[in-house]
C-alpha cells in the first residue's frame, strides 16, 4: 500500500511495490520535443545514500534528465519509481517536496532568508521555527543572515541560500543541476565543498549534473555518462573516466 | 469649410474622410522619405476600415430599430469578438480565448446587467448597444493587457516558478507575484482615465450630450457614471482573467507550459 503522505486522493495501489534497495529507478525514461528525443531510453537506478554523476557534452540532455526526475517535465514514455512506486500515484507537489533541487541559478524570492527558507514549509501550513532556521543557515556557513535581505547577497551566499532552502523541505533525494557552473572561482570552490560535505553529512541521495568531469568524480560514485540523450556509459568513475 | 460645400450628410461624411486619409496619406510620404514603407499596408488598412466600420453601421441601424432583447444579442457578440481579439495577446497560453471571453462576459456583463437593473443605463437598445459597447471594449482592452503582461511576466521569470514548483508549491502560488502585477498594469489606463477627467480629456459622451442640449451638470455626472463603470467592468474583467489563466499556464501534473523555449506550443 502507499505510504499516506505519498497518496493522492482516489489513488488506489492494489499490488505492494517490489522489494527494492534503489531509492529512484528510472525505467525506459524518454522525453521528446518535436521529433527528436532529448532523453532516450534511459534506465538506471540510485541506492539509497548513493551520489550519482549525470555528465555528457553539452546539449546531451543532462538537465532534461534532471527535469523528469521531479517531474518538472513529462517523460514522453518509460516512468521513475520513487521508493518503489511510479511517481505518477505521488501528487506532484509531495514528489518535489521529497526530492528537492539546486540549480545553477539561485532563483531566490523576493523578501528574507528566513522567507525564501521558509517558502517549501509554508505550502504545507508549516513554519520554520527560528532554531531550525539558524541551524539550517549555520549549515551552510550563513549564522545571523536569517533577516538579510536576498537582494543584498553575492552569487555564492546566494547559491547556499538556495541549497538551505532546499534543505528546509528535508528531501529524501537531492538533484544537483551545475551548482556552481554560475559562480566565480572562489565561490566554487566554497560551494562545492559546502554540499560534498552536507551530502556526506546527511548521507543523501543526490544525483548531480555537471559538465566539469573533476567535480563528478570528486562528488560521485557512479557515474552516467549521456550522448545525444543515450546512455554511453553506466558504471563506477574508473570505468566510465578511465574506460 | 467641407460644411459649405456638402449639404448631404452622406457626401459630407465621404469628404471628412477624404480629408482624414489625406492627413494619413501625409504621414506615409513623411515615413517614406525616411525609407520606412507603409504604403500599401496602410492603404488596406484604411479602405478596410472604413468598409467594416459602413458595414457594421449598416447592420446596427437595422438592430436598433428592432425589439429590445436584439440589444442583448449584439451585447453578447461584441463579447465573443471582444474575447477572440484579447485572446491574440496572450499567445502559447491554453484556452486564452475562453478565459477571455469568460472574464469579459463577467465583467462588461454583470455590470452592464447590474446597471440596466438598477436603472443607471436605459435599457434601450439605442442607449444600452453604444455605452454597452464602450465597457465591452474597455474590459478588452484591460483584459488584453493582463494577459500579456502576465505572458511576459512568467516567461522573464520561469526559473523563478520552476523553483517555486521544485519547492512543493502548486501553480497558483508559484505565479501570485506576476497575476498580481498583471492586474495592477491591467487596471493603469483605466484608473489614469478616471484621474485625469476633465483636466487632459473631456470624453466624447459628454461633448456630445452638452451638444444635444443636455444640462451640463447632469452631463458631467453621466460622465462619471459612465467612467466608473468602465473602470469596475474592466477590474472585474481582470481580475476573472488573471484569477483563471494562472492555472492555465501549467499542465494537470504542474508543469510550467509557459517556459522561453517553449512558448507558443500548446501542448507538452
Amino acid at each position: 500500500m502507499l505510504p499516506a503522505k505519498l497518496r493522492r486522493d482516489n489513488d488506489h495501489v492494489s499490488s505492494p511495490p517490489p522489494p527494492t534497495e534503489s531509492i529512484l529507478i528510472t525505467e525506459h525514461l524518454t522525453r521528446s520535443v518535436g521529433d527528436r528525443a532529448i532523453v532516450n531510453d534511459v534506465s538506471v537506478q540510485v541506492r539509497a545514500g548513493e551520489v550519482l554523476g549525470v555528465v555528457g557534452p553539452s546539449g546531451s540532455g543532462k538537465s532534461s534528465f534532471l527535469r523528469l526526475l521531479n517531474r518538472l517535465d513529462e517523460p514522453t514514455s518509460g516512468t521513475v519509481l520513487f521508493r518503489g512506486f511510479d511517481y505518477r500515484q505521488i501528487a506532484p507537489r509531495e514528489l518535489r517536496r521529497q526530492i528537492g533541487m539546486v540549480t545553477q541559478r539561485a532563483f531566490l524570492f523576493a523578501g528574507t532568508i528566513s522567507e525564501n527558507l521558509n517558502f517549501g514549509p509554508r505550502q504545507r501550513g508549516e513554519t520554520l521555527s527560528s532554531p531550525r532556521c539558524e541551524q539550517l543557515l549555520a549549515r551552510v556557513g550563513l549564522t545571523g543572515y536569517a533577516e538579510r535581505d536576498v537582494a543584498n547577497l553575492s552569487g555564492g551566499e546566494a547559491q547556499r541560500v538556495s541549497i538551505a532552502r532546499a534543505l528546509a523541505n528535508s528531501p529524501a533525494v537531492l538533484l544537483l543541476d551545475e551548482p556552481t557552473s554560475a559562480l566565480d572561482e572562489d565561490a566554487k570552490g566554497e560551494v562545492e565543498a559546502l554540499l560534498r560535505e552536507i551530502i556526506r553529512d546527511r548521507n543523501l541521495t543526490c544525483v548531480i549534473v555537471t559538465h566539469d568531469m573533476a567535480q563528478a568524480a570528486r562528488f560521485a560514485g557512479r557515474l552516467l555518462l549521456l550522448e545525444g540523450g543515450r546512455v554511453r556509459k553506466l558504471g563506477t568513475v574508473q570505468e566510465v573516466l578511465h574506460a | 469649410m467641407l460644411k459649405g460645400f456638402f449639404h448631404n450628410q452622406v457626401a459630407l461624411g465621404l469628404a471628412q474622410a477624404g480629408a482624414a486619409a489625406m492627413a494619413a496619406f501625409i504621414v506615409v510620404l513623411l515615413a517614406r522619405r525616411r525609407d520606412i514603407h507603409l504604403e500599401s499596408e496602410a492603404a488596406v488598412a484604411m479602405v478596410r476600415g472604413l468598409v467594416q466600420i459602413i458595414a457594421v453601421g449598416a447592420v446596427l441601424v437595422l438592430l436598433l430599430r428592432g425589439p429590445r432583447w436584439t440589444g442583448g444579442f449584439v451585447l453578447a457578440a461584441m463579447i465573443v469578438a471582444a474575447g477572440a481579439t484579447s485572446a491574440r495577446r496572450a499567445k502559447g497560453i491554453p484556452g486564452a480565448f475562453r478565459v477571455s471571453a469568460y472574464a469579459i462576459a463577467c465583467g462588461a456583463g454583470s455590470v452592464i446587467a447590474l446597471m440596466t437593473w438598477l436603472g443607471v443605463l436605459d435599457s434601450a437598445i439605442t442607449a444600452l448597444v453604444p455605452v454597452g459597447s464602450m465597457l465591452i471594449a474597455n474590459a478588452m482592452n484591460t483584459n488584453g493587457l493582463a494577459l500579456n503582461r502576465f505572458r511576459a511576466d512568467v516567461l522573464a521569470h520561469a526559473g523563478e516558478v520552476e523553483t517555486a514548483l521544485a519547492l512543493g508549491a502548486g501553480p497558483r502560488e508559484s505565479v501570485a507575484p506576476y497575476v498580481q502585477s498583471s492586474f495592477e498594469a491591467s487596471l493603469i489606463p483605466a484608473v489614469d482615465s478616471l484621474r485625469s477627467l476633465g483636466i487632459v480629456w473631456i470624453p466624447g459622451l459628454m461633448a456630445g450630450m452638452l451638444l444635444s442640449g443636455a444640462n451640463p451638470t447632469y452631463a458631467a455626472m453621466y460622465q462619471f457614471v459612465t467612467l466608473a463603470m468602465i473602470f469596475a467592468a474592466s477590474g472585474l474583467t481582470s481580475l476573472v482573467s488573471t484569477m483563471l489563466v494562472r492555472t492555465q499556464a501549467f499542465t494537470a501534473s504542474e508543469q510550467l507550459l509557459l517556459r522561453p523555449a517553449e512558448a507558443g506550443n500548446k501542448k507538452r
